[in-house]
């Protein structure tokens, strides 16, 4: 504690003895109040055995600390304390779509009947979870209008992996793999797709989106040949627009061979409008997280099911969904050779995990499906596109739009023209944010925009909401141009923490808790 | 609809301040006659008493494994999640919380992460764990990927200890990245002479083996050395860090595991969350997200993401991985169970495990004709019944017993391994589920 005794009081300034300012109360590591002897579950006694761990038990310490319960909740609320989520407040993340988690979702996900059985108990005790599988298969491949779909990749990168995989497997049948190497990306795409790309082999070749934020069929034949795999198109993309070329981009590439890879990110803001078979796409993955409401939970468990045309359907990974008589079952294991392998006949190009999917993420979005129904699906993506061009009409005349004032689907973008002269960057704007009590909006992406800020509110928020936000914001572009430069540049005075060196955390990692007197050799 | 905000009202306010005459309007870049009227073939929306009836009716379907004598594991056990780590992970604040990207108003994520990092990096002894994976197999997968960066050769040895869903795994993302994988044949006993050699990036191994088996892995770790390769240690069963020798005391170069143990259901398969650690020497090598300390501007600690310059939002196609997530609010329930446990926890814990599966173990193999075929093992081992183990597992299902995972459909068309079953216990497994097991596999070999 720092004494204080000695000096004037500095009013709401001042330092307290303590470091906490009411509410928020400073928590150190659970090594630094734990220990090795406290233990917060109470066991019972192990019977008598003789140990069948031969040469390989442990001896060694492992120096892991332990609280008691009452320590531990109290630890872990306070760490929350320090957290700002969708439930306090407009989370606008552009991309990332934080819409409301319905509390339902977690009431059905753990029902013992989903959340306690086990991946590889007889498919004859787990009927119903593997019918909610179908189920939700169903309205996966009924938004989209897609034949088929695989549920098991984990996220929505993880999902690009396996439509992409699909692609590669198709090439392979078609004998064309080791020709078709290329895959065309727009420049405006999340850093996934073209590290998806690569991680497969595919060399990427950028297609420049035009003038408008859009991607246009010109520039996309240009770049197309024999050697060109496919191409990963956002859509609506990750400027907030919808690719108004993407059925001509999907029947050229069709017709040079290529398949459509779509980056389904953005869904929710076209689910129950616009069914991207209709559009020519070939697959899709589908972030649960995103369109389906299953919480970010800081950074997962997110669940990225694909979509697929018929030309892909039969490359689906293990495992897949068959229905025998009235009953689904889950097949594991690759059909033998003999089992016929006529056209269309599946052809797994593998697995992606272990085990299933994400089983606890399709009961919640299943139960989130049923709860909207077509209808509200239809309503929530028509909000969502109706309350990001509110904000766009409301703040339009004090911040600036890259490609003019035009509509947008369910997020808007703005650009850092209108910071121009007052010294102050999209980041400084953004810290702001966060001390009028607002999750900033993600900045710096798109990348084809300078100082990007794309502002996505969701479904979820009412208009009282956004008018709030709205307010917040103008208030700080005035503020901006009329030169309260220190406003920004200390920016968050009032978070529980004040702007974090980025810098040293890179060059000289500190990646985890150390003793004291092992951090000193 | 209870979720949606707008009535009528907002929605024609709204309109009228965009300036546009309808929502459709603002849907004008679709390409014409492609806007859907509605999806007739999906139901309309429904109340919350309706969606808990309909799910509720498919969960039924369904056996939990705690409402039966349960055996299975390879990979998904089933333990005793703590009331209050179910309770706190619920916290509006964690729950509904994005990646901290914005990591003023994102500490209580940040710092759980650093205090998860650090708990990984002690259990497998290993210098430093990222913030976590998908799961066990594609962190397996990553950890083979990463071994080639370090190694600048594309060639992996994989046991045949290891999970056939970890292989498969490995084996798909290898052959459409053009690397190569040497599997062994599948059993309890592995024989890696003559296999590594000077083109090998890594060895693979898991830590109970997949039939349960542990058995020392330093000389293996000499002899992967030897060659210039590295060795990654696989776990299914992370109680196991409580008993056994750590990966890293045995000189393995990345640990890798299926933390779902710690803190998590079991949820038919996922989420879970994978455990990847690593020496220091590699970190700029690793895949995936990871927590750092730092300070802020009034010199107080702090955590944030770092070292993003190995990922694909920034680096795109030169990226480490693809990966952009992380296993969040798994790697939560994790951290919460093992501070709960902690050291002396976790060590008595991992004990009462191996004390339920030994008695298990004994029982079983006093049934006539039923040998235990792994004598060295953690909680789970395996037997060898006369009859084919699926056909067991299925009359044991008659039973009311689900007694393991047959080794046929982990290992489907190998007639050498029809025989065996694999069977997990755990501190949740009583002596009433041991004698009802051994009752009904008398019965049912009788």
């Amino acid at each position: 504690m720092m004494d204080m005794t000695t000096k004037s009081f500095a009013g709401e300034s001042a330092p307290t003895f303590t470091g906490n300012r009411a509410l928020q109360i400073e928590e150190p590591l659970v090594f630094e109040i734990g220990s090795a002897v406290t233990c917060g579950v109470d066991l019972e006694e192990p019977e008598a055995v003789e140990s069948r761990l031969g040469d390989m038990e442990r001896t060694e310490a492992i120096g892991l600390a332990g609280l008691s319960e009452p320590e531990a909740v109290r630890h872990y609320v306070r760490l929350s304390q320090k957290n700002y989520s969708i439930d306090s407040g407009i989370f606008p993340l552009g991309s990332c779509t934080m819409k409301h988690n319905p509390r339902l979702n977690e009431k059905m996900a753990r029902l013992p009947g989903f959340g306690d059985i086990h991946p590889l108990q007889p498919q004859r005790t787990v009927e119903g979870a593997v019918r909610a599988m179908a189920e939700l298969s169903d309205w996966l491949m009924t938004l989209t209008g897609m034949p088929a779909v695989a549920l098991s990749p984990k996220a929505g990168a993880h999902g690009e992996l396996c439509g992409m995989i699909a692609i590669r497997a198709a090439l392979e049948a078609r004998g064309e793999a080791a020709t078709r190497r290329v895959v065309l990306v727009p420049d405006s795409a999340h850093g996934t797709n073209p590290a998806t790309a690569a991680l497969l082999g595919f060399q990427v070749r950028p297609v420049a989106a035009g003038k408008d934020g859009t991607v246009h069929i010109g520039a996309v034949r240009e770049a197309l040949g024999d050697d060109v795999a496919a191409m990963m198109l956002t859509n609506p993309n990750t400027c907030g627009l919808f690719e108004p070329e993407i059925a001509e981009i999907a029947a050229a590439l069709h017709d040079a061979g290529a398949y459509l890879y779509c980056d389904g990110a953005n869904f929710n803001a076209i689910a129950g409008k616009v069914r991207p078979g209709d559009l020519g796409v070939d697959a899709m993955h589908i972030n649960l997280h995103k369109t389906f409401s299953t919480p970010h939970g800081g950074g997962g468990p997110g669940a990225g099911p694909v979509v697929f045309s018929k030309a892909l359907a039969p490359f689906a990974p293990l495992p897949l969904l068959k229905l025998e008589g009235d009953a689904w079952t889950l097949v594991e294991d690759s059909p033998a050779a003999s089992d016929g392998a006529g056209e269309g006949a599946p052809r797994p190009f593998g697995r992606l995990v272990a085990f299933h999917g994400q089983m606890g993420m399709f009961t919640r979005a299943l139960t989130y499906m049923l709860s909207f129904g077509a209808d509200g699906i239809r309503q929530a993506s028509e909000d969502a596109v109706l309350n990001a061009n509110y904000i766009r009409a409301k703040l339009r005349d004090v911040m600036s739009q890259p490609f003019g004032d035009r509509a947008c689907m369910h997020e808007v973008l703005f650009d850092d023209s209108f910071l121009k002269g007052t010294g102050l960057t999209t980041l400084d704007f953004a810290k702001a944010m966060i001390d009028e009590g607002f999750h900033p909006m993600t900045v710096y992406f798109p990348l084809v925009v300078h100082g990007a800020m794309l502002i996505e509110p969701t479904e979820s928020e009412s208009k009282h909401s956004l008018d709030q936000f709205i307010a917040a914001l103008r208030g700080l572009a005035l503020a901006a141009r009329e030169g309260e430069t220190e406003r920004f540049k200390g920016a968050p005075r009032f978070a529980p923490r004040r702007r974090l060196d980025e810098t040293r955390a890179a060059r000289q990692p500190v990646l985890r808790w150390r003793p004291k007197e092992a951090t000193a050799s | 609809m209870r979720y949606l905000p707008h009535d009528a009202e907002d929605r024609r306010a709204m309109l009228a301040a965009i300036g546009s005459d309808s929502v459709d309007a603002l849907f004008e870049a679709v390409p014409p006659g492609l806007l859907l009227d509605g999806l007739p073939a999906l139901p309309g929306h429904a109340s919350e008493i309706a969606v808990e009836r309909a799910l509720s009716g498919l969960a039924a379907r369904n056996v939990p494994a705690g409402t039966v004598p349960f055996f299975a594991g390879c990979g998904a056990y089933k333990h005793h999640v703590p009331a209050s780590v179910d309770h706190l992970i619920q916290r509006s604040e964690f729950m509904t919380a994005y990646t901290p990207y914005q990591p003023e108003i994102a500490q209580g994520t940040l710092q759980y992460l650093f205090e998860f990092q650090t708990q990984v990096a002690l259990l497998t002894g290993m210098d430093v764990a990222n913030a976590s994976m998908y799961d066990g197999s594609t962190a397996a997968a990553e950890a083979v990927f990463m071994a080639h960066r370090v190694t600048k050769r594309r060639k992996a040895v994989l046991s045949g200890g290891l999970h056939p869903h970890y292989r498969a795994v490995i084996e798909t993302l290898s052959h459409y990245s053009s690397h190569e994988v040497v599997a062994l044949p599948p059993g309890p006993r592995q024989d890696f002479a003559g296999v590594i050699d000077g083109e090998t990036s890594c060895v693979v191994v898991q830590l109970p083996g997949v039939f349960g088996g542990i058995q020392d892995v330093t000389a293996l770790a000499e002899l992967a050395h030897a060659q210039g390769a590295l060795l990654i240690v696989v776990t299914t069963e992370a109680v196991s860090y409580g008993a056994l020798r750590s990966p890293g005391s045995m000189g393995a170069d990345i640990a890798v595991a299926e933390g779902q143990s710690i803190g998590n259901g079991l949820n038919f398969g996922g989420p879970y969350l994978g455990l990847f650690a690593t020496r220091d020497k590699f970190v700029r090598q690793m895949p995936g997200r990871l927590c750092g300390e730092t300070v802020d501007e009034a010199g107080k600690r702090g955590f944030v993401l770092t070292l993003s310059t190995r990922e694909q939002h920034i680096r795109r196609d030169k990226a480490t991985s693809n990966i952009c997530t992380n296993s969040g609010l798994c790697s939560l329930a994790f951290t919460i169970h093992m501070t709960l446990l902690g050291e002396a926890g976790l060590k008595k814990l991992a004990r009462v495990n191996h004390a339920n599966a030994v008695k298990l173990a004994e029982a079983l193999a006093k049934v006539p004709g039923v040998e235990l075929v792994t004598p060295q093992f953690f909680n789970e081992f395996t037997i060898r019944t006369p009859k084919p183990g699926a056909e067991v597992i299925d009359a044991l299902v008659d039973e009311g017993v689900i007694g393991g995972v047959p080794a046929s459909r982990l290992f489907p068309g190998n007639a050498d391994l029809d025989g065996l079953i694999i069977v997990a216990a755990t501190e949740l497994t009583t002596s009433a589920d041991r004698d009802a097991y051994t009752h009904a596999l008398a019965k049912v070999l009788s």
